[in-house]
């Protein structure tokens, strides 16, 4: 009798059977990292490379260009995250309430980067990189300038998605009309209504810039994925074990962001 | 715009095209929630029945179960004499509208309309054929190329009942059609639905909210709740004559009034009013009584006090208040409702049609 | 509020931050890859760039590069529209959806030198995978096979290339209406009628979109053949990246303005028919 309980048994079976074969082939590198990582010489296990790993005086010491190179990275995160926000919110915004029949240019700007991918961007830069050195001095830090166009269609997307979902036009008429300025207007009016989009918008570039090694590498500066393949050529088992350890950070971090998302459902009517 | 329609053609006309219809005993529960609580109905053949009833109350489960989109628990489903409770949807034979996302979006109006022949394999002359009645009997010809997005909500409706009636269904089920139509649209498309219904004959199952609705095109309307009828009868009797206090509060508008039950009647504002059959029979019950059952007459001498009156177009409310405090909606004149002030004292008499009563504790 | 046709200049200011960025760090460089291409060592007019791209090796680059590209776009997008498929008939907001939507996020962006190393650490000479397929007798033969574009970067490229699909091509599966797989039912469609005449040519404009945007991710990819390859360079991207270095005849850098033009030309047909199709695809499902 039950027609639709056994398509849904069906359905469930097919989701484990594809879900576990794929997931087991994207299982098996992992988990060769984590048996790489462990292998003590002389066959058995260890947790000798993580503890190296995590033992920062240690690797203050012994491996510098690790330390550099995860400072930087935390460094160029933050700065790429408040150049995009401080840029694209207002400017988004703006030209929503204000010049709507520039939205396609801004569309096309920063869907750009999709096609001018960074390999190809880095040819151009060098000249312009040539000023930025001259001006702002060498320091890794401003790779974050070119990664802020790196990460500008998945940004775009993200705060394009959050700002459709609010009204715009009438939050800021409202605001503007019981006597607010621009800045009020965005600080405490839009800004707030978009939480989701902007946290969205923050983490995806927060996992592009740690997984970014093409211009760093190419520009001779140092970041995170720089330090881990320098470190590799000198000790495997760690390099290795600090490449998983970020992907994990980044993992546990986009995951914490689903439940913050989930929280903020729009009315749903009710169900019959 | 009175249409100029070509007559119907002889493959849609006829009384007697529908099939009787029985749900017996249905049970369906989702966790603790009881959607179904032994629902019981039969409907005849060719007729139209509205499921009526609040958010939650089983209607659009009763339907879906039919439509055999959701299994019951327990229960028996018959179409036409036949048990088909465990027969799959696709071998059901019967039409369905959605309330959203009816048509399928990649397919023009009149591939939608043939897509239920397609899969019967019904050779094409004969296909266009019906699909060309079926766009001209929802008055949709000149849109056969458009694709949904091009089309009004109430037209894709139009599109969306075409299609269920192409396959010349034995049942015809509606779920919530107009829900998501502007008012104005809503009150021509039932009506269109109704004068379709009446010219193919094809039982139909309606299910809706909206009470108005339901009273003005069913057969005959149930008033559902917490999983089971309330009530089944047409819709005067539903109205004129509310079984439950439920479905007196549920269809149009009703004043709950203090009197004393007397056997068969009850005094009510110094009035003998006949109770229905069902009412509390002795001590202090509430009256419900419709607005149109109340006469107001302006009176300096009055104990009621007129709060406000406001104009419906073409009705008009008075709203009163009592010498004992109860507030009293009224239906007067829509040209009288000048005439009374906030203020004035006016007279209340209910008309002797029959009431129902409920024991004052309720 | 400023009137409707009265040019607001002032307006214009709102976006200037904006524009002025992307000029000097997008426009610029756009401009001087585009016109570097047709100039000489000593900046003057030549095509000899462009003839330059004929060279054996660059031309072999470009085919390795769009065979691997469309290869791993294929792969990527039949293997994951099934996994997105089968993460759409989860329960929304329950535990499966969310870990497979987080990891995929994380796998998509981290290719490059994670990526490398989780393989090396399975398949080199040293691997997890090569040591357990020797207990069994089985040999690896050549390690060096997942240096090769066709074996080792295939497999390499689709590990990032399946979560990606995930993400772009989950939202059209999602988009799907449970009413058109009941209005089938009801009109007396199968499974297969439904996936064959509603479901199928529903989801086709996203699927080939979402597939060409896995081209353009895999032809564009840099990080991960570089820090797996260190010897060569097979494809596109590395042979751009050589002309950086400081091992390269002065004179030879402007080839490789040329190169970083083709690629661009190719990226942009594809990101054309991409947005067409997205277009296309919006109206129908948006409705």
């Amino acid at each position: 009798m039950s027609l639709h309980a056994t398509r849904r048994r069906r359905q469930a079976s097919f989701r484990w059977a594809v879900v576990g074969v794929i997931g087991l082939f994207f299982a098996l590198p992992i988990v060769a990292m984590v048996e790489f990582t462990t292998r003590a010489p002389g066959g058995g296990r260890t947790l000798d490379t993580w503890a190296t790993l995590f033992n920062f005086s240690l690797i203050d010491a012994d491996y510098p260009e690790l330390k550099h190179g995860v400072l930087a990275s935390a460094g160029l995160t933050l700065v790429t995250v408040t150049i995009m926000l401080v840029m694209l919110v207002p400017t988004m915004t703006w030209v929503r309430l204000r010049l709507p029949g520039l939205r396609r240019l801004v569309e096309f700007i920063c869907l750009l980067p999709l096609t001018i991918p960074a390999i190809v961007l880095v040819v151009g830069l060098a000249p312009v990189y040539a000023w930025v050195a001259y001006f702002l001095g060498e320091s890794s830090l401003w790779l974050a300038l070119a990664y802020v166009i790196l990460v500008l269609p998945y940004a775009y997307r993200a705060l394009d998605a959050g700002l459709g979902a609010i009204d715009v036009k009438t939050l800021a008429e409202s605001a503007r009309s019981l006597g607010a300025g621009w800045p009020t207007v965005m600080w405490r009016i839009i800004l707030p209504n978009v939480r989701t989009a902007v946290l969205s918008a923050a983490f995806l570039s927060v996992a592009l810039v740690l997984g970014e090694f093409t211009i760093a590498s190419l520009f001779s500066r140092d970041n995170l994925q720089v330090a881990i393949n320098l470190l590799g050529k000198r000790d495997s088992s760690l390099a290795i074990a600090a490449a998983l350890a970020f992907m994990i950070l980044a993992f546990v971090v986009l995951l914490a962001m689903s439940f913050v998302g989930s929280g903020r459902r729009s009315n749903r009517p009710e169900e019959n | 715009m009175p249409p100029t329609r070509t007559p119907v053609s002889d493959t849609l006309a006829g009384a007697g095209r529908g099939v009787a219809v029985t749900l017996t005993n249905l049970h369906r529960s989702y966790g603790p929630v009881r959607a179904l609580d032994g629902l019981t109905l039969d409907i005849a053949p060719g007729e139209f029945v509205a499921l009526l009833g609040p958010s939650g109350c089983g209607k659009t489960t009763a339907l879906r179960v039919l439509a055999g989109l959701d299994d019951a628990d327990s229960g028996r489903v018959e179409v036409g004499g036949k048990d088909i409770t465990s027969v799959p949807t696709s071998a059901r034979d019967m039409g369905m509208v959605f309330q959203a996302y009816s048509l399928f979006p990649h397919m023009t109006a009149r591939q939608n309309v043939e897509f239920g022949l397609q899969l019967r394999r019904i050779p094409t002359a004969r296909r266009r054929k019906r699909v060309a009645e079926m766009l001209d009997l929802v008055e949709l010809s000149d849109h056969a190329e458009r694709y949904a997005h091009q089309m009004s909500g109430g037209q894709q409706q139009r599109i969306a009942l075409a299609r269920a009636l192409a396959i010349e269904p034995q049942v015809l089920l509606l779920d919530e059609p107009l829900s998501a139509l502007d008012a104005k649209v809503r009150v021509q498309l039932r009506d269109e639905i109704r004068r379709i219904q009446l010219e193919v004959g094809t039982t139909t199952l309606f299910v809706t909210h909206d009470q108005e609705e339901a009273l003005a095109v069913a057969d005959r309307v149930g008033v559902m709740r917490a999983g089971n009828l309330e009530q089944l009868a047409s819709p005067q009797d539903l109205y004129a004559r509310p079984a439950t206090a439920f479905v007196a509060d549920f269809v149009g508008l009703t004043n709950r009034l203090q009197a004393i039950a007397e056997g068969d009647h009850a005094v009510l504002l110094g009035t003998s009013v006949p109770l229905l059959p069902g009412s509390a029979q002795r001590g202090p019950v509430l009256v419900l009584i419709r607005p149109e059952s109340i006469e107001v007459t302006a009176d300096p001498t009055g104990r009621a006090t007129v709060v406000s009156a406001s104009f419906l177009g073409s009705t008009a409310r008075l709203h009163a208040v009592t010498e004992s405090g109860e507030t009293v909606v009224a239906q007067i004149d829509n040209d009288s409702v000048a005439t009374f002030h906030p203020g004035d004292k006016v007279t209340l008499v209910p008309r002797p049609n029959p009431a129902l009563a409920v024991a004052a504790a309720e | 509020m400023a009137p409707i046709g009265r040019k607001p200049v002032g307006a214009l200011l709102g976006v200037l931050p904006f524009f002025a960025y992307t000029t000097i760090f997008l426009g610029i460089p756009t401009l001087i890859v585009v016109v570097g291409a047709f100039l000489d060592g000593n900046g003057h007019p030549t095509f000899g760039n462009l003839s330059a791209l004929t060279q054996p090796q660059i031309v072999a680059a470009f085919i390795h590069s769009t065979v691997l590209s469309a290869v791993t776009a294929v792969l990527g997008a039949v293997l994951g529209a099934l996994l997105a498929y089968a993460v759409s008939t989860a329960r929304e907001g329950g535990l499966m959806r969310r870990l497979v939507a987080s990891l995929c996020g994380v796998l998509a962006q981290f290719g490059g030198v994670t990526l490398a190393f989780a393989f090396i650490a399975t398949f080199s000479s040293q691997g997890f995978l090569t040591l357990w397929l020797q207990k069994y007798g089985m040999d690896l033969a050549d390690s060096n096979w997942l240096y090769e574009p066709y074996k080792g970067l295939v497999l390499v490229y689709t590990y990032f290339q399946i979560p990606l699909m995930l993400i772009v091509f989950l939202p059209a599966v999602e988009g799907l209406r449970p009413q058109w797989r009941e209005a089938t039912e009801s009109l007396g469609g199968s499974t297969w009628n439904y996936w064959r005449h509603v479901a199928g040519p529903i989801l086709a404009p996203s699927f080939i979109g979402a597939m060409l945007l896995l081209f353009t991710n895999a032809f564009s990819a840099y990080a991960t053949a570089a820090a797996l390859i260190s010897q060569g360079s097979p494809i596109i991207p590395l042979q751009i990246g050589g002309t950086l270095s400081s091992e390269v005849i002065l004179g030879q850098e402007n080839v490789g303005k040329a190169m970083a033009l083709g690629m661009v030309a190719i990226v942009a047909v594809v990101m054309t028919l991409y947005v067409v199709l997205e277009r296309r695809t919006t109206k129908w499902l948006g409705s």
